[in-house]
């Protein structure tokens, strides 16, 4: 009997999903009732010593209050607890602005550069020493200049999509295949309309690549730029989360963050197949 | 020759060498081609064709020299001059449609899109692809693509169609027809042609005059043969004819021998005027020089007597 390697595939998945969470079960139950310990202290301990309850939240505390939060995801009752849809469409807000704003910049400047040898070489040095700075070095000149801790989380989320992006799109536009090039000069196309109708559409999936990989970059520097910069978002919710000691929230907040960076990473993924041609 | 549709006058091309010295492709090149003449290069590969080809096209520029084409000298790329290239280079993006329709709409840039798309169909029926119009690059095959590449340089009328070695890598059969296809497009429509070739059979069949080029660098046109071959001839009783081995041995004698020792043992070559031989006529010579064939006899073909 033999299943599609894909069925196979699915099956072993769920086999260690269940494992993982069997195990993390058996790990996390309660012990029973701590013997040896004075009541007083004991009370002071509270449900992990009163109980014997882990101080980790087990699957099923895990799952219950996932459900709570799925059922009322927009509820607002002041700074300190908004619903985890709200947290989540500002973290996804600010990273949409911010790569937005990298995409206005980084694809016209990286046709810039792949088209010109001159522009290439003399952006080069600027490129080199910028690209690796890591985005949340940018905050506290952020927040200086601009006096806006939301704005500056948009900033840093510019700052780092706009390299790969950057990058990407001088590779591709520079390695356009020359034949095609020189079938749009022997056509006597005009710049402009080269550049949209052969050197847009044979740059595209590189482009869509770079792309890719800024939204990924982005979505994981959104969390951290939160985390400075408070007020709202997921990277606040866990934050916010953590000082509450509340660690279901902080693993759930950890599974949202990698199911929407997942699903970010699909959606560009699919752009680029749709831009992507064999020949 | 008095029409002068096409004249390559005296042109060169070097490349900076290493050591401050200069590389010499070829140089003084002269070559003129009459209105609706089928032209073939033939040469060892680094005697600088395809960049004669691509100087004709205005791609390139000769570091030497001047194009005339119909009277005008050539300044970069025209739609006067259509390529086709070697490896088809097809939009991927773009349907068949869609790449013939990219040259149409480049020629008459105010042509709406359904004239654009009714001349596009028009040169995709011409080449036999009626169909396929809707399919892309990828899914067709090697063949057809080059079908779509002829379909796109006619499709904008070009004075000059340009060919660098188009066919070289298809299979035979495909080649064959596909070769059949060109022959007879450009004589019903009376296209002037120059194609770049490796293969001897092909310039044969095709060309009415095929250009010798010796070995590079320091390349020059050796010699111009005229094809003595008659213009209803077919591809499959080519070889048939009287005198086609004559043809073909002289072709392949240079290509062996003479392209690599031309330089050395020819006096008084003068590039401006490249004596022009007919093989297999009863004068055999080269036109110039009055020299005699060393070869005597052909198979299927009388002695050749220099007394007719």
């Amino acid at each position: 009997m033999t299943f599609s390697l894909r069925l196979r595939a699915a099956i072993v998945s769920v086999v260690l999903f269940a494992a993982f969470i069997g195990v993390w079960h058996l790990a996390t139950r309660s012990a029973g009732p701590a013997t040896n310990m004075s009541p007083e202290y004991a009370k002071l301990m509270g449900l992990t010593a009163t109980q014997g309850k882990s101080a980790m939240p087990g699957p099923l505390d895990v799952g219950a209050k996932l459900w709570e939060h799925l059922r009322r995801p927009f509820y607002d009752n002041g700074p300190n607890d908004k619903g985890l849809g709200i947290q989540l469409a500002y973290s996804i807000g600010r990273v949409g602005l911010g790569y937005l704003i990298a995409v206005l910049v980084a694809i016209p400047l990286g046709f810039l550069v792949g088209m010109s040898p001159l522009i290439s070489k003399a952006l080069d040095p600027f490129i080199q020493v910028l690209k690796p700075i890591s985005p949340l070095a940018w905050m506290p000149l952020a927040l200086y200049t601009i006096k806006d801790s939301s704005i500056s989380a948009i900033f840093v989320i510019f700052i780092c999509s706009v390299w790969p992006m950057l990058l990407n799109t001088a590779f591709g536009v520079a390695g356009v295949r020359k034949e095609w090039i020189n079938v749009a000069r022997t056509l006597e196309v005009g710049t402009v309309r080269r550049a949209f109708t052969v050197i847009l559409p044979a740059a595209a999936p590189t482009i869509l690549t770079g792309m890719r990989i800024s939204i990924g970059i982005a979505w994981l520097v959104i969390v951290a730029a939160e985390m400075l910069v408070g007020g709202t978002g997921i990277g606040y919710f866990v934050w916010n989360e953590w000082n509450n000691l509340s660690i279901t929230n902080v693993i759930i907040a950890i599974l949202l963050i990698g199911i929407v960076g997942m699903l970010l990473d699909q959606i560009l993924a699919r752009f680029t197949r749709m831009v992507t041609f064999p020949e | 020759m008095t029409d002068k549709f096409i004249s390559i006058e005296g042109i060169a091309r070097r490349y900076p060498g290493a050591g401050g010295g200069t590389t010499t492709v070829f140089e003084d090149l002269w070559l003129s081609m009459a209105r609706g003449e089928f032209g073939c290069v033939i040469g060892h590969s680094g005697c600088g064709k395809t960049t004669v080809l691509n100087i004709l096209a205005g791609l390139d520029e000769p570091s030497e020299g001047a194009v005339i084409v119909d009277g005008q000298a050539i300044e970069g790329t025209s739609l006067d001059r259509a390529v086709i290239f070697q490896s088809h280079a097809l939009l991927p993006w773009r349907t068949v449609l869609g790449n013939v329709a990219y040259a149409v709409s480049s020629k008459w840039r105010k042509w709406d899109g359904a004239r654009v798309k009714a001349h596009a169909q028009k040169f995709i029926d011409l080449v036999g692809l009626t169909g396929s119009e809707h399919k892309r690059p990828s899914e067709l095959s090697g063949g057809m693509k080059q079908r779509v590449g002829i379909a796109r340089a006619l499709s904008i009328t070009p004075k000059i169609m340009l060919m660098d070695e188009p066919f070289s890598a298809l299979d035979a059969l495909t080649r064959g027809t596909l070769q059949d296809e060109v022959r007879r497009i450009c004589l019903e429509t009376g296209q002037t042609a120059f194609m770049i070739t490796h293969d001897v059979d092909e310039a044969i069949y095709l060309a009415d005059k095929i250009f010798l080029m010796t070995n590079g660098p320091g390349a020059v046109l050796a010699e111009i043969v005229e094809n003595p071959l008659p213009k209803d001839r077919g591809r499959i009783d080519l070889h048939r004819h009287p005198y086609y081995y004559a043809l073909r041995n002289h072709i392949i004698d240079f290509l062996v021998s003479r392209s690599k020792s031309f330089a050395a043992t020819a006096t008084g070559h003068d590039p401006r005027n490249v004596p022009t031989v007919r093989p297999g006529l009863p004068e055999l010579a080269i036109a110039s020089e009055a020299k005699p064939s060393t070869q005597t006899s052909w198979p299927g073909l009388s002695r050749p007597s220099t007394s007719s």
